[in-house]
């Protein structure tokens, strides 16, 4: 088949159209968090003393962690799917979460003495930490691998792994709303770990799945 | 390439977007001629036929024009596209490839070459079902249009469209399959 054979066809096509992947990328936004939401409910629950808690600085901090991470990343990945999109300004605001923690975790250092910062990092429940964030962030990753799809993203891999971020960072917002352990070591080491795995679980996907 | 190509083949698809299907036409051969110049180019050891990643390259353009923002330039779209297909042609033959990031300025259009030799998207129409096949055929070497097409084989111009689509999606996505190695499902067919 000469080129100018394959223009005829896909001219015949043209009338075929698709949703543009700005919306794709909204809808799977809406649809992710109504999975985490759904699956949040399902397998935890909100922390019985969520009405106090709401006014501690460490409660709200975690949601301004997590927040800043899903955004960020949701920006990144958006730039990744598009062919030929600049992605340096994404990539650089995606410092700003791992920023906000280090900050964090700095104050909680100078603020509390050297005697309780084990206690802390340890926190109650590590293990519900590093199993419900991955729990609850699965769904919402495989409707970012399924938008990537839908995308063309020139570096498949990293599109996977920058899902996987997305993911973790929604999944972390409701599971902080769960989460006793208030401390930013808690949140600098657990929740990290747990966003990491789904990260890592991201770009698997993105190496086997995202193909165009 | 030059400012007034950007916004002549800009505007050409934003035309064909909106459903002008001669402006798609001829976006499609001024890319082509683009992406040939820019493929060409960049192809200095042997082993992968140019014009081959040149249709694979349009396959890809056509099937993901979705992903194009109309508020964004429309040619730096079009050479990511070209430069993952040329680097993805490479690795399936096994060969790793460094391909330079900003290089626009320098590419030339080039006018298709005659040739005869066997061509990767001839082995992929030859994998489709028998209907998507002959209607893809119908209206792309034989040149029939839709209507023509819907005359000949006695169905209707709906069913023909819906061939051609699922015939296109599925050409495409059998070059994307390729991508990490030649073992994997639908891959027989393309090397023997």
């Amino acid at each position: 088949m000469r080129t100018d054979d394959l223009i005829k066809a896909l001219d015949a096509d043209a009338r075929s159209t698709a949703m543009p992947l700005g919306s794709a990328w909204w809808i799977g936004a809406v649809a992710a968090t109504l999975i985490a939401a759904v699956m949040f409910w399902l397998a935890v629950g909100p922390r019985t003393d969520i009405a106090t808690a709401m006014y501690t600085t460490r409660f709200v901090a975690k949601f301004v962690f997590t927040i800043a991470l899903a955004i960020s990343a949701f920006a990144l990945i958006r730039a990744l799917s598009t062919p030929g999109a600049a992605t340096g300004r994404a990539a650089a605001w995606m410092v700003a979460a791992p920023l906000l923690v280090a900050v964090a975790v700095g104050l909680e250092l100078f603020s509390v003495p050297a005697a309780d910062w084990g206690r802390r990092l340890v926190g109650s429940n590590m293990l519900i930490c590093l199993s419900f964030i991955p729990l609850i962030g699965i769904g919402p990753l495989a409707v970012f691998l399924a938008v990537l799809r839908y995308g063309a993203p020139t570096r498949p891999v990293l599109a996977g792994a920058v899902a996987g971020l997305l993911a973790g960072g929604l999944a972390a917002t409701f599971y902080a709303a769960h989460c006793f352990d208030d401390s930013p070591l808690f949140v600098a080491t657990w929740y990290t770990i747990a966003i990491a795995i789904l990260a890592a679980l991201g770009a698997l996907g993105g190496r086997l799945f995202v193909r165009w | 390439m030059t400012g007034k190509d950007e916004a002549e083949l800009s505007r050409l698809m934003r035309a064909a977007i909106a459903g002008d299907e001669r402006a798609y036409a001829d976006f499609l051969r001024r890319t082509a001629a683009v992406v040939r110049g820019f493929i060409r180019r960049k192809i200095v050891q042997g082993g992968v036929d140019p014009e081959d990643v040149v249709q694979e390259t349009l396959l890809a353009i056509h099937v993901k024009r979705h992903t194009w923002r109309q508020d964004l330039p429309v040619l730096p779209w079009v050479y990511a596209i070209a430069r993952f297909k040329l680097i993805d042609a490479f690795r399936r033959r096994g060969r790793r490839v460094e391909i330079e990031i900003d290089e626009i300025a320098e590419t030339f259009a080039e006018p298709e070459a005659e040739t005869v030799s066997e061509r990767d998207i001839n082995r992929a129409l030859d994998g489709l079902p028998p209907g998507q096949r002959s209607v893809v055929s119908s209206v792309s070497v034989e040149g029939r249009s839709i209507g023509e097409t819907a005359v000949k084989f006695g169905i209707s111009e709906t069913a023909v469209r819906v061939s051609l689509h699922r015939g296109l999606a599925a050409i495409a996505k059998r070059f994307g399959a390729k991508q990490f190695g030649a073992r994997g499902f639908g891959v027989r067919g393309f090397r023997r």
